[in-house]
């Protein structure tokens, strides 16, 4: 603990609701509650509490709050709260400051800057609930025609297809690994894509062997700089590959699992030593320039037998668009591009918090790019980074995706409160651990199922909205920025976005 | 700036132009489980189809002649329910990524050999009659690399290893900079049969962020080519056991004599911790 | 839009007869064939030197003009008449069978300096450079592909060998030196002054890799009169050679180690006069350590260099036979147009190959190589 920080939070505990029951100390895996036996009183560390919410939803009396600690510095716009705790913890350790989930800083979000079309008068609307909406997408590269033979009763393709993937829905599940998410939070993930019928995305953490029969084919396995659990069975069983070369949350550095993480089957999967770190380098050491990357992307589509769509994910950073030109032109099928916004277990707070731009931002300027250099259609193009709901998932769609990654999202579903701890390692929800009795708080038919429940929900809005706007399949909006219009934006982002401003 | 023209279309450095197997078959010749392949002219691809269709076909001893720089050469073949593994001769000078990803499979260049020489190998054995470029052995997870002479900057990068998957890299000659850089795992021992007496070697950077693994190295290094991770050991009885083993089977490869190479001065450096940055954050 | 740098990422060859002997473009067009996916089309082009030598003493100027302008000709041919005295032109024959991406029309001028009253201090060399500049930064749809004497850039998009029967170059020329650049870009208008070499006078650079320094380096030239106009950091790396060698006089073994300087804790381990020359090569001209990963090829009249970063992050591979010496980024390059080859070398980061005409210099690097 250190020495001079005041706590961010405060624990409020109605001493006339509480019934001892204790069931508050069980839950908190930072020891904030403890209970005296011989007091027959609860006592309280407020400092060690991190704002997870669980004991305050565990509490069966409800006797218990949680709320941001009242006590303040005083006012000072520039040395803010945060910056002076950080650097607090600095000074006592000489420490990198480490958070964890997506940046918290209030950068503008373009989803919330943009408004969706209706149809009115001229264009029907439709109600998805009687008349068909088709959500069917796939995912790789597409020829720019095709050969037709008419010779038969039946024209038939000659033309040879890059492979595809399909998903029943443009959402899939971020990348997010065995070890750095406890194995049931990840098996969770796995059913719910098989499930609904879309993917998830092991991170560089390996495919558990035993996983691969029932759920390789709903996975996307990264082949990252730290190359952890990769093998020709690991790349073949998958539906698709990702080259990994850069995160949202952090741009340009790599990644980091702590020792203390890497127990036995975490071990086994990722195939390092029990109890090492598993270090992730910044860059993949086999990857220095487009022409590398040219390389691995074909080593994976010669180790897979040219039979999986190979996919490349980039943070948004300033030159996306150049990059993601080169990206496509080095022969992947697929780019993934994580925003400022994007989710992590782990990363320093520094680069967390200012390296990188706004999805929304590169997402526009990556889809016009490939469509003026007019290779557009041999790509497919994932967005990802901080989707909220089905909405900024149309939007996007609408600026040029081809489907969105979501990560924390899903977690949140699955119980995550953001409270940013994810990389102590302590995770009182069961997600970001691989303490074996936090772990057992989940139950991945249980949460399975509210992952297939928000992929359902999203997916009902998502057709109610393309109802809305007279369109029955989702290709139709795909970089349709007709039905975007910008609010309170100035010119520039409009003109990077693409779209024009309401009411134009 | 002069006039643009954004629209310039698609070129496909890589799949353009390639002939499909059946015209590439007269490039080959198979006899039961031996075949030859005559690589002049052949692309990448092509000449990776060709020998997976070979395969295919039950060829298991392969000669590949003129070959100039075509990458990946076994990637390809993926037998996971075969136990039969297929040895390829390399005549005389492969690309990049010999051996990337290599299940199982044993290669044998007769030449130099590029970058990426057994990059994310998972098992099998290459072996190189002559040096090697850069990343050699990177992020290598199981089997064995020998090389005869010198290797590149990064090499044995981030090898690693499990339980009883445990990769071995013998280098004949000595290394360029951040030798075992990152190394979770794996054995390299790094002879510097080409030095002259008392020339130290070329590395430096050596076993930087190393946290895992051992590096068995013959001859100099003075103290500031070694990573700030890495500690210096005296070999011990199980050490020479492991060195022994494997100088062994280097001399059978290239002909040379053992007695010599292991009258050298070896010292072993292993990591000193195996959380390296362990005490970095702030949390 | 137009982007604001341009990063190149590629494949390089370069070969030299050291005896001086004047050779075909048989070697340069099929090495870089064999790297053809280092390339993707979009940018191919050779530097040859020795390569006019019936007007060695003009400057021959190669210029292009960007679809086919024909009054930014006129513009331009009233400036070389105005300033240089011109003693013969002509299109720079090409083949019409060849396909390419939009051609440009590309000029050949050999000239000689016309300097009026003011101008007559000026050094020739310099009075060229600053018509070049002028030329390339103020006259629309113009671009000077090379400016030296008794050599010449021949560049433009599509794949280097599509370039070099383009321009028929094996058919029509021979020199000492010849340069080749495969380019795989990732930002990039398709134009045809993009390509590589970059070219100031005699001096070439073929380039792979990206200058993550670039702004960095940019602003210093600029203070020395070097405008980057090209969108591309490649162009840096040709002005700082120009600076350095050229203008200043520095020979490359101290200009690899501005470009490419030792870690400062290799510095404190050197002895002191050492120590002090490393220090303050990094203090005065630490605005030109060129950051990131990078394999450069300079050439001028009798001199082929290679080198690259200090933590050697894009390869290359030095080769010899008798007076032959090649650079390539990849060795299999070199042994597909020379199977017999005697040498193959690498030299560690930041340290250059230097072949010098009528020398043995190249060698000079074997010991600090593998």
């Amino acid at each position: 603990m250190y020495s001079h920080l005041l706590s961010e939070f405060t624990v409020q505990r109605m001493d006339d609701r509480c019934i001892r029951c204790q069931v508050c100390e069980r839950q908190c895996p930072n020891e904030v509650h403890e209970y005296d036996k011989e007091l027959d009183r609860m006592f309280t560390y407020e400092e060690k509490c991190v704002g997870c919410q669980r004991c305050v939803v565990m509490c069966p009396a409800k006797a218990l709050f949680v709320r941001s600690h009242p006590s303040e510095y005083r006012m000072n716009a520039s040395w803010t709260r945060d910056k002076f705790q950080n650097l607090k913890k600095q000074a006592e350790t000489g420490g990198v400051v480490l958070t964890g989930s997506g940046n918290d800083k209030p950068y503008r979000i373009y989803w919330d800057h943009m408004v969706l079309n209706a149809s009115q008068v001229t264009n029907p609307s439709i109600d998805p609930l009687r008349e068909p909406m088709e959500l069917k997408t796939f995912i790789g590269r597409k020829p720019d025609t095709l050969k037709i033979n008419m010779d038969g009763d039946v024209p038939k393709v000659e033309s040879e297809l890059h492979p595809n993937i399909t998903l029943k829905s443009p959402v899939l599940f971020s990348a997010m690994s065995y070890g750095a998410i406890s194995y049931r939070a990840y098996k969770s993930l796995a059913m719910a894509a098989k499930e609904f019928g879309v993917m998830f995305n092991t991170g560089e953490g390996g495919l558990p062997v035993e996983m691969r029969k029932d759920y390789a084919s709903n996975a996307i396995v990264q082949c990252a700089s730290g190359r952890f659990g990769v093998d020709q069975d690991y790349l073949n069983s998958a539906a698709m590959i990702e080259i990994k070369i850069g995160q949202g949350a952090k741009p340009g550095i790599g990644g980091h699992l702590p020792g203390e993480k890497v127990a036995q089957h975490v071990a086994q999967t990722r195939m390092i030593p029990q109890g090492t770190d598993a270090l992730s380098p910044a860059p993949q050491h086999d990857i220095y320039s487009i022409e590398d990357l040219s390389m691995l992307i074909y080593a994976l589509k010669e180790a897979t037998n040219y039979e999986k769509p190979v996919s490349v994910k980039i943070a948004a950073v300033h030159n996306v668009a150049a990059i993601a030109s080169g990206i496509v032109r080095a022969g992947a099928d697929v780019v993934a591009i994580d925003g400022i916004r994007g989710g992590t277990g782990a990363a320093p707070l520094a680069t967390r918090d200012n390296v990188g731009i706004p999805l929304e931002l590169a997402l526009a300027s990556v889809d016009r790019r490939l469509r003026e250099e007019g290779i557009r259609s041999k790509c497919s193009i994932l967005a990802a980074g901080g989707f909220r709901c089905s909405a900024d998932v149309l939007k996007a769609i609408a600026l040029g995706a081809d489907a969105v990654y979501i990560g924390t999202a899903a977690l949140v579903a699955m119980g995550c409160t953001l409270c940013q701890k994810c990389y102590t390692g302590k995770c009182a929800w069961g997600i970001c651990t691989q303490n074996p009795y936090l772990v057992k708080r989940l139950n991945p038919e249980i949460t399975s199922q509210r992952l297939v429940n928000l992929l359902k929900a999203w997916s009902h809005e998502l057709k109610e909205m393309l109802g809305g706007m007279g369109i029955n399949a989702i290709e139709s909006i795909r970089g349709n920025r007709e039905h975007l219009r910008g609010i309170s934006l100035e010119e520039w982002e409009l003109n990077v976005l693409g779209v024009k401003g309401a009411g134009e | 700036m002069n006039g643009l023209n954004m629209k310039f279309g698609w070129r496909d450095n890589f799949m353009d132009g390639l002939r499909p197997v059946r015209e590439l078959e007269n490039f080959s010749e198979i006899n039961g489980v031996r075949a030859e392949i005559d690589a002049q002219g052949l692309k990448h691809k092509e000449l990776n189809d060709l020998l997976f269709h070979l395969v295919k076909k039950g060829a298991r001893e392969i000669s590949i002649k003129n070959v100039f720089g075509q990458r990946y050469i076994g990637s390809r073949i993926f037998l996971p329910d075969a136990q039969d593994k297929v040895k390829i001769d390399v005549y005389n000078f492969p690309g990049n990524d010999l051996g990337v990803f290599l299940g199982g499979h044993y290669i044998n260049v007769h030449g130099n050999a590029q970058d990426g020489v057994g990059n994310t190998m998972d098992s099998g054995q290459i072996v190189v009659h002559g040096r090697a470029g850069d990343v050699a052995a990177m992020s290598m997870r199981g089997g064995k690399v020998f090389i005869r002479d010198n290797v590149g900057y990064r090499t044995a990068i981030h090898m690693k290893e499990y339980k009883d998957k445990v990769p071995v890299l013998v280098i004949g000659g000595t290394a360029q900079d951040f030798f075992g850089e990152y190394m979770a795992g794996g054995k390299v021992i790094l002879l510097g049969l080409n030095l002259k007496k008392d020339e130290y070697h070329k590395a430096h950077y050596i076993g930087t962020g190393m946290h895992g693994g051992v590096i068995y190295l013959r001859g100099n290094v003075e103290e500031h080519q070694l990573g700030k991770e890495v500690g210096v050991r005296q070999l011990d009885d199980s050490d020479w056991e492991v060195v022994t083993k494997y100088v062994k089977e280097y001399c059978g490869h290239f002909d040379v004599s053992e007695q010599e190479i292991l009258a050298g001065k070896f010292q072993k450096l292993l990591p000193v911790s195996s959380r390296p940055y362990g005490n970095i954050y702030a949390y | 839009m137009i982007p604001e740098k341009d990063i190149d990422n590629c494949g390089l060859f370069g070969v030299m007869d050291t005896s001086g002997r004047r050779f075909g473009g048989e070697m340069a067009v099929n090495a870089i064939k064999n790297m053809k996916v280092r390339g993707n089309g979009l940018g191919g082009g050779f530097a040859i030197y020795g390569l006019y030598p019936e007007y060695k003493d003009y400057y021959a100027l190669h210029i292009m003009y960007q679809d086919k302008n024909m009054s930014a000709k006129r513009k331009t041919e009233e400036l070389l008449t105005e300033n240089f005295y011109v003693v013969y032109d002509e299109e720079i024959p090409t083949n019409p069978e060849i396909n390419v991406f939009s051609p440009p029309l590309v000029w050949r001028y050999f000239v000689k300096p016309q300097k009026k009253s003011e101008e007559a201090h000026m050094l020739d060399d310099e009075y060229v450079v600053s018509k070049v500049m002028h030329m390339n930064t103020e006259v629309e749809d113009v671009y000077v592909f090379s400016s030296g004497k008794n050599m010449g850039v021949f560049k433009g998009v599509g794949f280097p060998e599509e370039i070099a029967d383009y321009f028929m170059l094996e058919k029509l020329y021979e020199g000492y030196i010849w340069t080749v650049h495969s380019r795989f870009p990732t930002n990039t208008p398709g134009w045809w002054g993009g390509a590589h070499p970059f070219s100031m006078l005699d001096w070439t650079v073929v380039h792979n890799g990206e200058i993550s320094s670039y702004g960095t380096n940019r602003r210093f030239l600029e203070l020395h009169d070097f405008y980057c106009t090209l969108h591309t950091d490649t162009e840096v790396m040709a002005y700082a050679v120009d600076l350095l060698m050229r203008r200043q006089g520095l020979p490359i073994e101290v200009v690899s180690k501005i470009f490419a300087p030792p870690m400062w804790n290799a510095i404190e381990r050197m002895n002191k006069e050492e120590k002090e020359l490393y220090t303050t090569l990094r203090m005065v001209y630490a605005p030109l350590l060129m950051n990131g990963p990078f394999t450069v090829v300079i050439a001028h009249h009798n001199e082929m260099i290679g080198i690259t970063d200090r933590i050697r992050l894009r390869p290359i591979t030095a080769g010899a036979k008798g007076n032959l010496v090649f650079l390539s980024s990849e060795e299999m390059a070199i042994r597909r147009v020379c199977p017999d080859l005697e040498l193959t070398w690498t030299p560690a980061g930041g340290e250059p190959v230097v072949a010098r005409l009528n020398t043995e210099d190249h060698l000079k690097s074997l010991n600090k190589s593998i």
